[in-house]
């Protein structure tokens, strides 16, 4: 049924049609509202048998998720930012082990300096720990995902994590079509574990490894993500024959046909480019996305086809590599490597900041006349980075940078309203 | 696409005004998208929230910059926070007040704008009268309803009606239908008013 409803709703609601039997969590925004909702649901007996465990910790969440995978329950949890890095080494784990955990990541920024709101620092800080990570464009398809998501990973014995941006989506009330128990339960058969710890069948799980076989064991995780590119689209397939809808896949591409330029990204920046899009389309240029869903494991494949046509690859993402550039451009580069096409790599939204379809249009209309570097910080204000530098320059003890730009911009901004 | 941008401050339901619009429009049958300015609100703290309404699917993500309406619940905001960035002369003005815009030194700001779209509603004497508390929400939404017709005062009923139970959602939808009078007299009495 199609409602109007809070993104953190609607996946909460969803992850409760997928009828989890464990759910660990420890709330940080902006995941608490999907959190809160779930407990709520637990605690209300909507959610039977299902037992939500309360711990001290992020790293406690997903150790105890870890032992409720193992022991072959279907096993929930959600985090964000450093609540994620927190847990960085059981996440790690996690997949080591091979258990099946749906996380829901929030997207935020990571500190310092603190920042509570969204870009994708903490799903790349990630980006190597075997897990499967699904980006979601709208609330819709957060909601999708989730159920999809215990089927990839119940498959494949590989958690997976569901990127959904902070406040921006989690936030965000608009119309989803929230799934009959009835659909999840046909689409999503229960939980067969390929290993559990079971007492009447004693195994361990989680053996010292050492060099005669470490590099197999990781190569074999290797493989299953190779295995997910297969399985992803094929689950998406599934999930659109029961639901009407497409939601998830590895990529989706828009008005690429004939595009010489495309545009990549990921999450729901792609809306506000979907409608800069359009306006340089109509003004003549010959401009496409594609939306990358599946950022782990990645679509070369599916990337290098989409992106065959165009010259100028224009890749705005939110995060990046410092001292490098952007994360997510550099596995395009690598993708399309040999063929004429340019990639441009565009670090945009960080810890918060607005991407607006304006900022987007003077961008692509930069590229246009060719004026586009390849990294480009998108609205970075220069000035105030110059005069930071001068004060480093000019002064041992400068202090701290978080603390001078704050200043500097927060007098800035009060000096441009007494001009006007 | 209509875009409505709602100032206040925390714990006045700056959010939940933006929702339940979203909820109104989507109730008939529009495309809606409300959404918080983020940040770590507290209690008194200035808010901002804001909802777009369409009749195709609205994917940007981007806050609202330039909005056709603003509703301000606090007057105390008049002077600490740019209300008016991005309000064209075009837009709808509402505010919660039992003030004119004279008396709120806004006239001469606001000279150019087109008088019919620009009013004052006492929301928390609606509020106090219907609810016993100073949450002006209902009555401004009912307000902006008949100021706007983007949402029929039917479907603000319902919404507040489904977010509020029982005695709660009645009063609130008292509250807002008393609002949505109140507008259409002044409205009406602008046109009596009116040289044409």
């Amino acid at each position: 049924m199609l409602r109007q409803i809070e993104g953190s709703r609607a996946v909460a609601e969803t992850v409760a049609l997928c009828r989890p039997e464990v759910v660990c969590a420890y709330p940080i925004s902006p995941q608490t509202h999907i959190i809160e909702a779930v407990g709520a649901m637990v605690k209300e007996g909507l959610l039977s048998p299902c037992e939500f465990i309360n711990v001290e910790s992020e790293f406690a969440a997903m150790s105890v998720s870890i032992g409720a995978s193992a022991a072959g329950a279907r096993t929930y949890t959600a985090t964000a930012s450093q609540g994620l890095l927190f847990m960085i080494e059981a996440v790690y784990n996690a997949a080591g082990l091979g258990l099946p955990i749906v996380m829901t990541l929030a997207n935020r920024a990571i500190g310092a300096p603190i920042n509570i709101w969204n870009d994708h620092s903490d799903a790349m800080a990630v980006r190597d720990s075997g897990w499967i990570q699904l980006f979601a464009e709208t609330n819709q398809e957060a909601a999708d995902l989730h159920v999809q998501a215990f089927r990839l990973a119940e498959e494949l014995s590989v958690p997976v994590m569901v990127c959904m941006d902070g406040f921006i989506l989690t936030h965000a009330v608009e119309g989803v079509d929230m799934l009959e128990q009835s659909v999840v339960d046909g689409f999503l058969p229960p939980y067969e574990p390929r290993q559990v710890l079971d007492p009447d069948d004693p195994v361990s799980i989680g053996a010292m490894v050492g060099p005669e076989a470490f590099e197999e064991v990781r190569y074999l995780a290797h493989l299953r993500q190779m295995d997910a590119l297969v399985r992803i689209p094929a689950i998406a397939k599934a999930f659109e024959e029961v639901t009407g809808r497409a939601s998830g896949g590895l990529l989706r591409s828009y008005r690429t046909e004939d595009a010489d330029t495309i545009v990549v990204a990921l999450g729901s920046v792609l809306g506000t480019i979907k409608d800069a899009v359009d306006i340089r389309r109509d003004a003549g240029e010959r401009v496409g996305v594609v939306g990358i869903t599946s950022f782990r494991p990645f679509p070369r494949e599916a990337v290098r086809e989409a992106l065959s046509k165009a010259s100028r690859i224009i890749v705005i993402e939110k995060a990046f590599s410092i001292g490098f550039g952007g994360v997510l451009a550099t596995d395009v580069a690598l993708v399309v490597q040999g063929s004429n096409s340019k990639v441009f790599s565009v670090v945009a939204g960080l810890g918060g900041r607005a991407i607006t379809r304006r900022s987007l249009e003077d961008l692509l209309a930069q590229s246009a006349r060719g004026d586009l570097k390849s990294l480009t910080f998108l609205d970075l204000d220069g000035a105030a980075v110059d005069r930071e530098r001068t004060r480093m320059a000019n002064t041992r003890r400068s202090g701290p940078s978080a603390e001078n730009l704050l200043r500097d911009v927060g007098t800035e901004h009060a000096a441009s309203k007494v001009k006007s | 696409m209509f875009q409505i941008r709602i100032h206040g401050r925390g714990g006045q339901g700056v959010v939940t005004a933006a929702e339940l619009l979203s909820v109104a429009a989507f109730a008939e049958g529009r495309h809606a998208q409300a959404f918080p300015s983020f940040g770590s609100e507290r209690m008194g703290a200035p808010v901002v929230s804001f909802c777009r309404i369409d009749d195709r699917e609205i994917r940007t993500r981007e806050p609202v910059m330039v909005p056709d309406a603003l509703i301000i619940q606090d007057v105390t905001l008049l002077h600490q926070v740019d209300l008016f960035s991005g309000l064209s002369s075009e837009g709808y003005v509402l505010v919660n007040s039992s003030k004119s815009f004279d008396e709120l030194g806004l006239g001469e700001f606001l000279r150019t704008f087109h008088s019919e779209r620009l009013l004052t509603c006492p929301a928390t004497e609606f509020a106090l009268e219907h609810l016993g508390r100073p949450l002006p929400n209902a009555a401004l939404l009912g307000g902006f309803a008949a100021l706007t017709h983007q949402i029929t005062l039917d479907a603000l009923d319902r919404a507040l009606r489904d977010r509020f139970d029982g005695v709660v959602g009645e009063r609130n939808a008292v509250a807002a239908a008393a609002a949505f009078q109140y507008v259409i007299e002044q409205e009406e009495g602008l046109v009596r008013a009116s040289p044409n």
